[in-house]
């Protein structure tokens, strides 16, 4: 795995907000981080964090009369926020593309599996009605679906969960995409299952120079595939380290909240499972200071009053937390 | 497919039953002699005597209902008081028109609605969104009739197009479809546009954005395909409002089709007539929904494969 | 789970269910609703008319005065006369309270039979259920129109006719509505428990699953009274409804026909009078649904 200095994307102070009747909420709040060619990231936190808000935000995805989105996404010299939506379109699909969670509805339940792989081979590849049904089932090889000249010609409802997923896969993969955001790609799977496609995808990034940021809540598969892990919460970006690192000395209280509640399986049965107390905050009522606080167990008084601000101990390593600043502060 | 046809078509046949009993004792729900609503208060008491015989009324129900059923198979409707022309024979000549209309208006609407709904759904909020939502609104709150009565005066009255009533031409035709349509395309406007919204909430359409698809695939591909599915459900139902609306329509613009048929029916009291339009209405409209039904698996394959 | 952000387009980002509650919510979607509001005031007006007609128009309405027939609106006559010369707005004032009586009655119907029927259709299921439905399945074979035409025919013209023939035509969509609602709640938790502790079944019908199914039945009330409006304007044009000399709106329509020609008038206005009415039970209808049960279509 090369990792070259360039990032291949750069985000820098995303906030993505929503309009609804109820007041704007801002899901994603000054998020910034680098994706280098060829490495994996896991964007990490718990369910309403903003970490798929983050990578909806960087293709774009979200509806513009609903959202704002702030900030600058550099991708190959320019910055997507700022692409006419035809530039992003071509972009979407081609050099950038996502793996959506819920393989049961982001299918199309009423075209095929090959027409829904073989449709962005026509328009990003111009490939011909017959040359992209051919290379849709070698796309469904790739991703080891059995007989894929049989699956090609069905509909998504004849299909599990695992086999649906893969067909996601295959679609993103299609056109050689630069960077791929996965997007919690093995959540609603059995843990079976999980663990095939988590090795597919293993399999697939050894023999390409493409980019994954993988998006997911769960640290096992971030300690399996990531080499570098951003941890978010509450819309912001409140740690980053290199994943071993990250499992040996995390130093933001919600980090090594996390990584205390992964299961062990030989953990003795008598021990109780840790869990962080309380739960993610309303985004429309957000605590004053940092965000975490009330969830907090080291929490001091300058924590409800102030934010805390980004400390970079050193390359890829980052935390915003007060007690880190206690120690680092002079620096 | 072939379960799925085969259930389909196993399904009607409670409905007509259904039909069959309702229309049964419609008549024996009426005071009075059946024998002699049947044969018209005209009717001498030697016809009465006739069609009592005839029709088996002097027999148990259950002997009546099954001889009623006999009849109805054998296209054997009676005659008419009023014209005392067997009623099948009525119907038919009258069924033909009413078809024409109901299909005239059926088209239009569809053209029109389905456009409208896309477009007010694709811009949720904006001023078409409004225009369309307004415009529907008024379409389903507009007596069908007065709305055919203001187009004559306009279009036949005032500005002489087109012809006021009848039937020959294509021209006889623009205006009772039009009137027709126009409750049925503010229906078909309203429940396209939910359809779309809530499809293009669905993930598949994202996933189908993140793919980079043109906007315009995006939205006739991916998300109308699957609106369709709904939207030809409510295009059948509203097919029985479409009947419904017909009577009115057919009696503004003297558009001899069963609607004016069952009218005047019921003004002169013809029971026989009334039974048996209302039984060709019954399975006309039985008839479109199977069509739906069959549809229906013609668009999902989830369906088509089961 | 995060994709429903995209969604903001019809789901709001809920905030804690405590802060707000779901029916608080509603009132103040709906006061937010301007056309429901519009369709509110239009409703007021409309019942202003039909109680205070005989303060606003002095005079009988049916009483013919051949001397001004057909009159063009005029100082005299605000909107005119008919072919019997007694004023159309006199007529269409008498009119709103004629159609109102019917929107009430018809609604009545329905709400009497279909709201109890389908309660145990949908509470008991098993064989009570299947024939009830079967024989909703019979009744709906026929278009709602058709059906309350068939009605007349048994029945015979006249207001009370009117009524019950078209109430009855909406027994069924009463008994859809409530036992599709029924079906759903019958599982809920809250439900299953008062079964578990031996609650009677009255009482859970009375007390957990009726309270549910109201918001749905306002609903189907509202747009329900439009289409009872539009249904007896409908019978009356027909001549097979509310007969002469009552002032009825479609009557009126129906006999204005014969003068299209020369007077538009005459015909202009009572379906004006009509379109209001229904306009304004389907913009509150809307605006409800929109409120109070959003997961539902049309």
């Amino acid at each position: 795995m090369k990792v070259t200095s360039d990032p291949l994307l750069s985000i820098k102070g995303l906030k993505t907000s929503f309009h609804t009747h109820d007041g704007t909420i801002t899901a994603v709040d000054g998020v910034d981080f680098d994706v280098f060619a060829g490495e994996t990231l896991g964007l990490v936190g718990e369910s309403g964090c903003g970490k798929s808000v983050t990578a909806l935000s960087v293709l774009r995805l979200l509806n513009p009369s609903m959202t704002t989105i702030q900030g600058r996404v550099d991708f190959n010299g320019k910055n997507l926020l700022d692409l006419d939506p035809e530039e992003m379109r071509m972009i979407r699909g081609s050099t950038i593309s996502m793996i959506f969670q819920e393989p049961m509805t982001s299918l199309n339940p009423i075209l095929t599996v090959g027409e829904q792989i073989a449709e962005s081979l026509r328009l990003h590849e111009k490939l011909d009605n017959k040359k992209a049904w051919e290379k849709a089932i070698h796309m469904l090889e790739i991703v080891q679906i059995p007989s894929p000249e049989i699956r090609a010609g069905q509909y998504p409802h004849k299909l599990s969960g695992g086999m649906r997923q893969r067909v996601m896969i295959a679609m993103a993969l299609s056109c050689n995409p630069c960077l791929i955001f996965a997007d919690e790609p093995t959540t609603a799977l059995d843990v079976t299952i999980q663990a095939q496609i988590i090795r597919l995808l293993e399999h697939l990034k050894k023999g390409s120079n493409t980019s994954i940021v993988l998006i997911t809540h769960d640290l096992g598969v971030v300690a399996q595939m990531a080499s570098r892990v951003v941890v978010m919460y509450a819309g912001r970006v409140v740690e980053e380290a290199p994943v071993v690192e990250l499992f040996h000395d995390a130093r933001h209280p919600y980090t090594r909240g996390l990584l205390k509640s992964i299961p062990v399986i030989t953990q003795d049965k008598k021990t109780r499972l840790n869990e962080i107390p309380g739960i993610v905050p309303n985004l429309l009522y957000m605590p004053k200071g940092c965000s975490f606080h009330p969830r907090c167990s080291e929490a001091m008084d300058i924590c409800k009053k102030e934010s805390p601000p980004m400390i970079h101990l050193k390359k890829n390593r980052r935390v915003s937390c007060w007690l880190t600043s206690d120690d680092y502060g002079e620096n | 497919m072939l379960n799925f046809l085969l259930k389909r078509l196993l399904a009607i046949i409670p409905v007509l039953l259904g039909i069959t009993l309702l229309l049964f004792f419609m008549l024996r729900m009426l005071p009075g002699d059946p024998a002699q609503v049947l044969a018209g208060q005209m009717a001498s008491p030697a016809d009465v005597e006739i069609i009592r015989v005839q029709m088996g009324l002097d027999k148990p129900v259950y002997i009546q209902y099954a001889s009623f059923l006999n009849r109805l198979v054998h296209l054997d409707l009676g005659v008419s008081a009023r014209t005392q022309n067997p009623v099948i024979e009525e119907i038919w000549a009258k069924l033909p028109n009413t078809v024409l209309l109901a299909l005239c208006a059926i088209t239009l609407a569809c053209a029109f609605g389905i456009p409208a709904g896309v477009i007010a759904a694709v811009r949720p909020y904006s001023w078409v969104d409004y225009l369309v939502t307004i415009a529907s609104l008024f379409g389903i709150s507009m007596p069908v009739f007065w709305l055919g009565i203001m187009l004559m005066i306009v279009f036949s009255i005032t500005l002489q197009w087109l012809p006021a009533g009848g039937i020959g031409t294509w021209k006889h035709l623009v205006l009772p479809s039009v009137t027709l349509a126009a409750f049925v395309v503010a229906f078909i406007a309203r429940m396209t546009r939910s359809c779309m919204l809530e499809v293009l909430s669905q993930d598949y359409v994202t996933t189908a954005r993140s793919k980079g698809l043109k906007e315009k695939a995006i939205i006739i591909k991916h998300a109308l395909k699957n609106a369709l599915i709904p939207i030809i459900t409510v295009v059948g139902l509203q097919f029985g409002l479409l009947l419904g609306g017909a009577v009115l329509t057919e009696t503004v613009f003297a558009w001899p089709g069963l609607g004016r048929l069952i009218v005047d029916s019921i003004l002169a009291r013809d029971y026989a007539m009334i039974q048996g339009s209302i039984l060709i209405f019954g399975l006309l409209y039985t008839l479109v929904n199977l069509v739906v039904d069959l549809t229906y698996a013609f668009v999902d394959p989830r369906i088509r494969y089961e | 789970m995060n994709n429903i952000y995209i969604n903001t387009k019809n789901n709001d980002i809920e905030p804690d269910e405590d802060v707000k509650s779901s029916s608080g919510r509603g009132w103040a979607k709906l006061k937010r609703n301007k056309a429901a509001l519009m369709g509110g005031i239009f409703l007021l007006i409309y019942i202003g008319c039909a109680l205070g007609a005989p303060i606003l128009f002095r005079g009988d309405p049916s009483a013919p005065n051949l001397m001004d027939s057909l009159s063009p609106p005029c100082a005299k006559y605000f909107l005119g006369t008919d072919e019997l010369g007694r004023s159309i707005l006199g007529r269409i004032l008498y009119g709103s309270r004629v159609s109102l009586m019917i929107a009430v009655g018809v609604v009545g119907v329905g709400l009497l039979f279909g709201v109890p029927i389908g309660l145990i259709s949908g509470y008991y299921r098993g064989k009570t259920d299947f024939i009830i439905q079967r024989f909703t399945d019979m009744m709906l074979a026929f278009p709602g129109f058709l059906l309350a035409l068939a009605l007349v025919a048994i029945l015979g013209v006249g207001l009370e006719n009117t009524v019950i023939s078209i109430g009855i035509s909406m027994v069924p969509l009463y008994i859809r509505l409530v036992r599709g609602c029924v079906l759903t709640i019958r599982e809920e938790v809250y439900v299953e428990a008062a079964r578990a502790i031996g609650t009677k079944d009255r009482h859970i019908i009375l007390r957990h699953i009726l309270p549910n199914v109201l918001a749905p039945i306002t609903v189907q009330t509202s747009l329900g009274m439009g289409t009872a409006i539009l249904f007896a304007a409908g019978l009356g044009f027909l001549g097979i409804g509310v007969q002469p000399p009552t002032p009825e709106w479609g009557s009126m329509l129906g006999s204005a026909r014969a003068y299209m020609m020369g007077k538009p008038h005459v015909a202009t206005f009572p379906g004006i009078a009509i379109f209001l009415a229904v306009l304004s039970f389907n913009l509150l209808g809307d605006g409800l649904r929109d409120a109070f049960d959003p997961r539902s279509k049309i």
